[in-house]
């Protein structure tokens, strides 16, 4: 007890706690630190591909192709000879990289826009909400996916589309949280101080009314990646010789009898959104003690 | 671009969608084709997702922190955390591929004829032609596409009743009903349970709505004829009279389904007729 407690502070979490505090405190925090461990671990092995991996995403091995999973291939090869687990690693930055993209800056936007909408009123809050209401009667994949046929093949393109779905909840929360806000008196204050309305929404409004607007773009995040892999998946996305887990899962698709070529990527993906899940799941518990104790 | 627009619109009254690019035949003839497999479809995946996903949200909430507690939630987030498209090609490698104890994609058996048409809804046209076999082929076609489509609506759904159950187990109402001296089982399902449905009602509505529209990835795995997999050939081959034929009946189905919901909350729920 006393060896461990000498360590510096940054073991502090393996110092032994009495048994019910540790078992609250996994209770709490369990999943959310199991959920911020596996999205930090794909970060990691996305950046450091290159390093530990020693095929390139792209060297095609005809000899060896659909090798089921083996020593020298631990994921197997594809229809090409790719080494899957390269190309998986690989994948992960694309995945990764869009999925942040797609929500940071809808939500950025969304949150703007209804944020402007609340605190304007009037005519300006009439156009964006109904705005918001055309785009949220359509089914977002349906939606993104005839933006993204429209525009043509490619990641920017694609990530385009899914934009163009995407900012319309973050409006929806954002206006409702401004609302409650906007009743409050440091903002009466705030008015009476002189600020500009601009100043008062960025500086005061919106850091108060955060919380929620977090949690909804931590869940959302593994919405994304899902569904940018949905059209990748439905041929989309990425072009073809860029590894992407949706088109991974696409290229082994007829592929029954090689499921790894196929199974893998979409296992990555569901790793990687129940990461995002449980710690969504977490920061609303911490924001909202209420629905903790649920 | 306007005048395009109203050319658009007079056709609508009509009940004219324009030409399909891709099919050369008119969009609302498509249409009537592929959805009633998409029809037949969803409705049996939201049935599998409503008989699993209420009872075992339910248990969930009554047994908290017990084992099937903790079955619930992993089935539900691993139900809304994986992809369908991947989901879809599990299944059809595992029990068609592997076991060999499913068939492969498609409606029917390949060299079996369809039905006579009545309602273009298989099960019940074999049924009714007292095909039996053919009735049989048709549901074990079914199964494993709508068990695909049943697992993300099955998560949200179990998620949505436990959480609604354990809400409405904290009111007066269920105190006095214990008070009272009822059977906990009457308690549960005939106190907590009606009045935790409301909002289990508003988002299996919106779910079924998301399955008739958001076939597309698993009908796409399973070469479906649905709605789904036009969308998808329409939106891959830019058939636009086609794309704004299926979003337009998207909408309308959004429309409709949400209207029945408002309903129901009349007959549900007394208060909000007034």
């Amino acid at each position: 007890m006393t060896a461990t407690a000498a360590r510096p502070a940054l073991a502090a979490a393996s110092v032994p706690l009495p048994a019910s505090r540790r078992r609250r405190w996994l209770r709490r925090y369990g999943l959310a630190s199991l959920g911020a461990a596996i999205i930090l671990a794909w970060i990691l092995v996305a950046l450091l591909a290159p390093l530990i991996l020693p095929y390139l995403p792209d060297t095609v091995e005809v000899t060896k192709r659909l090798q089921p999973p083996e020593a020298a291939h631990w994921l197997g090869t594809d229809a090409l000879g790719r080494d899957d687990l390269t190309r998986l690693l690989y994948g992960a930055r694309i995945s990764l990289s869009t999925g942040f993209i797609v929500v940071v800056v809808g939500a950025v936007f969304g949150t703007l826009l209804g944020g402007i909408a609340a605190y304007a009123r009037g005519a300006v809050e009439e156009l964006i909400m109904r705005a918001t209401d055309l785009v949220l009667c359509f089914p977002p994949i349906i939606l993104a996916l005839a933006i993204a046929a429209a525009l043509g093949i490619g990641t920017t393109n694609t990530i385009i589309a899914m934009l163009v779905v995407w900012w319309p909840k973050f409006a929806r929360l954002a206006r409702s949280l401004v609302l409650v806000q906007r009743s409050h008196e440091y903002v009466e204050a705030a008015t009476v101080v002189g600020l500009t309305p601009a100043r008062i929404l960025l500086r005061h409004i919106i850091p108060n009314a955060i919380g929620p607007l977090v949690v909804l773009v931590t869940l959302d995040v593994g919405n994304a990646i899902i569904t940018f892999a949905g059209l990748s998946f439905l041929g989309l996305g990425v072009v073809p010789p860029t590894p992407e887990w949706g088109s991974m899962v696409a290229e082994g698709r007829e592929l029954v009898e090689q499921w790894w070529v196929a199974a893998f990527p979409g296992l990555a993906i569901l790793t990687v959104v129940l990461g995002f899940n449980f710690l969504g799941d977490g920061i609303r518990d911490w924001l909202d003690p209420k629905a903790r104790r649920r | 671009m306007w005048e395009r627009y109203f050319v658009f619109l007079k056709g609508l009254v009509h009940g004219d969608l324009g030409i399909s690019i891709a099919s050369q035949r008119p969009v609302l003839d498509d249409i009537e084709q592929f959805a009633p497999a998409t029809l037949e479809l969803a409705s049996v995946g939201f049935l599998l997702a409503l008989v699993v996903g209420i009872p075992l949200g339910i248990i969930a909430a009554v047994r908290r922190d017990s084992w099937i507690d903790h079955l619930a939630r992993l089935v539900s987030l691993v139900g809304v955390s994986s992809p369908t498209f991947w989901l879809a090609f599990i299944m059809l490698a595992l029990f068609y591929g592997g076991l060999q104890v499913a068939p492969g994609p498609g409606r029917l058996d390949p060299i079996a004829f369809p039905p006579p048409t009545v309602t273009g809804l298989y099960l019940v046209d074999t049924a009714l032609a007292g095909d039996w076999a053919a009735f049989r082929d048709a549901l074990a076609h079914l199964i494993l596409p709508s068990l695909v489509l049943a697992a993300a609506t099955l998560g949200l759904l179990t998620r949505t009743t436990r959480a609604s159950m354990l809400e409405s187990m904290q009111q007066d109402y269920v105190r006095m009903a214990r008070a009272k001296g009822l059977s906990e089982w009457r308690v549960i399902l005939g106190h907590v349970l009606p009045n935790a449905l409301i909002p289990v009602v508003t988002l299996g509505g919106l779910a079924y709505a998301n399955l008739l529209t958001g076939a597309v990835m698993t009908e796409t795995v399973f070469s479906w004829p649905g709605l789904g997999r036009y969308t998808f050939t329409s939106a891959a081959a830019l058939d636009f009279p086609a794309i704004m034929g299926i979003t337009l009946i998207v909408a309308v189905t959004y429309l409709v389904i949400n209207l029945l919901i408002d309903i129901s909350y009349a007959l549900m729920d007394p208060r909000v007729v007034r």
